[in-house]
């Protein structure tokens, strides 16, 4: 039976985390308004990337059609880029993403692939490397930036392609996270590389001029691609990393109101239990004279 | 006059969506004007100015472009820039960074000719323009 003194330390110190939590829910919650926005406001480059690269990539032929469309032809090497957050406390997020991450290079590794990964993000690295220590060639660090944005995407988009045309690897997947709302993050994996066009989505059968010719604005285009992917995953993961933090605080909170509670009562209890023993030792004291 | 729908579109935001009546581009192979019933025309930009006209009180407001791809299809016009900003928020400082950067893509690119010819392009592009803007500011 813990004193009344432990039983009183025990609820300050739960009342000192809830604060914490509560504290990091409303930053996480004034941060996921601008990590949302920002994710929002990049959704319609991306998508009219996709439509004008789908109209051009449909009348590019089978063997005319560059690299980055048509593969090296090979199925050998394949690179992870794994996004995560820099931070922890946000419950599955990050996990969630690496598990994904892991899956997959497991899966490869029994067909008898070579894996590479490059972390974007400290906390996947973290989980990755017990696991994987050999095959990370990569660790991009963010945490300097506060707000990443388009630069920090164009450095990571132009490392996967340097690495790409010096052949050290035949096809890429990103994994981030995507934001559906602040209680439901979906880990995804997405092929960057080759690119995944649906030339189906073709909406207009309008016949194009080029300037200059489709093949030079498809090598510019597609690169272009690359890095919007890259922001596209960065950006949603941002929103996703504040989403689940906040959740998880909102859940830290209620379990610390929780645990005060019962301990409130529990040392109300014995504080009552102590009166009403010494209210007894003293009748009965006064009833033996 | 007919009015048609642009839109200007950076990774980071929207920043004009509505109807005008023609816009100044500068297209990689030249300056062209662009008005409704335009052919369908995809092509790349070049570092510079585009001009929106229109019958309102906007008329003739001004973008910065660093360069990427205009899209023209019988529904509208869509301008995919690689960065865009109001003209007004421009200076020689942004260029200079601009050149900046580009110079030290091209001092790291590799030897693949192709690649090489177009940050080399793109560096000339972005020279000329800043002289253009300088000029500008002058008068």
């Amino acid at each position: 039976m813990p004193s009344l003194k432990d039983l009183r330390n025990r609820i300050a110190s739960v009342k000192a985390t809830q604060k914490i939590t509560k504290a990091m829910q409303m930053v996480a919650a004034a941060k996921l308004r601008r990590a949302q926005a920002a994710a929002e406001a990049a959704r319609p480059y991306a998508e009219r990337m996709e439509q004008v690269l789908a109209n051009l990539a449909g009348g590019v032929t089978g063997s005319s059609a560059p690299k980055l469309i048509a593969g090296t032809g090979a199925d050998k090497v394949h690179l992870l880029v794994v996004c995560t957050a820099e931070r922890g406390l946000c419950g599955a997020f990050n996990s969630s993403i690496a598990r994904l991450a892991r899956d997959k290079a497991l899966a490869l590794k029994a067909e008898g692939k070579t894996v590479k990964i490059i972390c974007v993000g400290k906390k996947g690295y973290d989980i990755l490397r017990r696991q994987f220590s050999a095959d990370i060639i990569e660790v991009v660090d963010l945490r300097g930036f506060k707000q990443v944005g388009f630069v920090n995407a164009e450095a990571i988009a132009q490392n996967i392609l340097a690495r790409f045309n010096a052949g050290e690897f035949d096809v890429a997947t990103l994994f981030f996270s995507k934001f559906r709302s602040v209680i439901s993050q979906i880990p995804t994996a997405q092929q960057i590389i080759p690119a995944q066009i649906e030339a189906g989505t073709a909406k207009s059968e309008s016949v194009y001029d080029y300037e200059p010719d489709e093949t030079e604005i498809l090598e510019t285009l597609l690169p272009r691609n690359l890095t919007v992917q890259v922001l596209r995953a960065i950006l949603e993961n941002a929103a996703s990393e504040q989403g689940a933090r906040m959740s998880a605080m909102d859940s830290a909170t209620r379990n610390a109101g929780e645990m005060i509670k019962k301990q409130t009562q529990l040392y109300n209890r014995s504080r009552q239990a102590m009166i009403t023993k010494e209210l007894i030792e003293i009748i009965s004291g006064a009833e033996a004279l | 006059m007919a009015t048609f729908k642009f839109e200007l579109v950076s990774p980071e935001s929207i920043l004009f969506s509505g109807e005008v009546n023609s816009v100044i581009v500068p297209a990689v192979e030249g300056e062209m004007t662009v008005l409704a019933g335009h052919a369908p025309v995809v092509a790349t930009l070049k570092p510079g100015i585009l001009v929106l006209i229109k019958t309102d009180a906007s008329n003739g407001k001004e973008f910065f472009v660093s360069g990427g791809i205009v899209e023209i299809n019988p529904t509208g016009m869509t301008i995919l820039a690689e960065q865009a900003k109001f003209i007004e928020d421009v200076d020689t400082a942004v260029l200079d960074q601009e050149i900046l950067t580009a110079e030290t893509r091209l001092a790291a690119a590799p030897e693949d000719e192709s690649e090489q010819r177009r940050l080399h392009d793109q560096l000339v592009q972005l020279k000329e323009f800043r002289a253009v803007f300088e000029e500008r500011r002058a008068n």
